[in-house]
């Protein structure tokens, strides 16, 4: 079938209420999952953590109506992507995970550490998970990152150096008590905003 | 390849702030989004084998012991890229009403009626030209509360993904000709006509099967381009 050049994108829609038989069903229904909230695999190496938070709106109410997909390097760094051109991954490690929030507007994906990816003039960026935001009454996803408050590359990073000084808090993950647990609430609307990216 | 993703092409989206449809008023950031340049994590995604696809996910017909009630119905179309070029091997999610307008998701309770043989889920991966199909029933339009008198032109719900992790899409394809268009602000949030044509299928007579289901047509366009111009010849 011959090409033809579009005259435009899809336009985005909302995924509305209903989406968590779908995308998200988690042994609530039938259906099964294409993805799930751990992406940890037997053999994935790397450090083991959590990252957990809530979602809010503008009215600080929680969504518990929204789906979060997370993206990410493995510990080397390296996307399961063949177009990451450097070296191949070494597990069956995706770097993808998908979550629904539940009543409470809660969260969490099981995961590793990410190691350090360059920017495009190959200079490191600190480790960061990409996270993409849908709702009910998101038209479209909002796109922001997951960065963790012990990695000292954080001072460093190029984007984190883009996003105002009193609105980086918004981007970092806290490390909660001993375990590998680290907590990042996202807020849509409000005071505490998250900071999102135009990409 | 390497692909680009201009920003510009962002336009055909519907502002993320649309008060006439009442939810995006209070999930709709305030504050400006921070342009960056895009790194690898931008520019790669994920990608799937065939274990994530099981054999019947794609015909919503066959799901269940028995049939389901509505009309059977065609899906099918390309996923492309700006170019035009066929994205290969991408995972296509639907999730809809049954055909008459209702969900199985526990929050819909619109009176009517749930059909046991009808979960509204599916799933299916592009072929190697980018190309996909469904077997479904045709979705019913439904009530919803955001004004008075509000009804959802008859929609299936479409999650794609593309080349890297922003050409990820989700969308809603609708069915040429339905009355309640100008009525829905979810469809009359892209202010552009002709990006709103690109929400709705086309009825598509050569494919439909005779003495069987009827077929419409959706393509679906990603963004991304190639970074150099296409070699003409």
């Amino acid at each position: 079938m011959p090409n033809q050049r579009p005259d435009g994108i899809t336009p985005s829609q909302t995924v509305g209420p209903y989406f968590k038989y779908g995308l998200t069903p988690n042994g609530e229904y039938e259906w099964n999952d294409a993805f799930t909230s751990n992406l940890v695999t037997a053999d994935t190496s790397g450090e083991r953590i959590r990252v957990e938070g809530k979602v809010y709106d503008g009215d600080g109410a929680v969504i518990p109506d929204c789906m979060l997909e997370i993206w990410q390097a493995d510990a080397q760094g390296r996307f399961s992507d063949p177009q990451d051109k450097r070296a191949l991954p070494n597990s069956s490690f995706k770097g993808f995970g998908r979550v629904g929030t539940d009543r409470n507007g809660a969260y969490a994906f099981d995961t590793i550490k990410p190691g350090v990816v360059p920017d495009p003039d190959g200079k490191p960026q600190a480790p960061h998970i990409l996270l993409a935001v849908f709702a009910r009454g998101m038209l479209l996803h909002l796109y922001t990152r997951i960065y963790f408050d012990d990695e000292a590359g954080n001072a460093g990073d190029p984007v984190l150096a883009l996003v105002p000084a009193d609105r980086r808090a918004t981007l970092i993950a806290r490390k909660a008590g001993s375990g590998n647990v680290y907590t990042l609430d996202v807020h849509l609307q409000g005071d505490q905003e998250t900071v999102f990216f135009d990409v | 390849m390497t692909l680009q993703y201009p920003l510009q092409s962002l336009a055909a989206h519907p502002a993320r702030l649309s008060p006439a449809y009442r939810s995006t008023v209070k999930r709709s950031p305030q504050k400006p989004l921070i342009p960056m340049r895009h790194t690898l994590s931008e520019l790669t995604g994920p990608v799937y084998g065939h274990e994530t696809v099981r054999e019947h996910d794609s015909d919503l017909t066959i799901q269940a012991k028995g049939e389901p009630l509505g009309e059977r119905i065609i899906v099918h179309g390309h996923v492309r890229d700006e170019d035009g070029r066929g994205v290969p091997n991408v995972l296509v999610e639907l999730w809809q009403a049954n055909a008459c307008g209702r969900y199985i998701h526990v929050v819909d309770q619109h009176p009517a009626p749930l059909d046991p043989n009808f979960t509204g889920a599916g799933r299916t991966q592009s072929d190697a030209a980018g190309y996909y199909k469904f077997v479904t029933i045709k979705p019913g339009a439904y009530p919803w509360g955001n004004h008075h008198n509000a009804w959802r032109p008859a929609h299936i719900h479409f999650s794609v993904f593309g080349h890297s992790f922003i050409s990820r899409l989700v969308t809603q394809m609708y069915f040429p000709g339905d009355p309640l268009f100008p009525f829905d602000p979810i469809f009359n949030s892209v202010t552009d006509e002709k990006a709103r044509a690109r929400m709705i299928s086309s009825f598509d007579l050569d494919n439909t099967k005779p003495e069987w289901a009827l077929c419409y047509r959706f393509d679906i366009v990603l963004r991304g381009r190639n970074a150099t111009p296409m070699e003409t010849k």
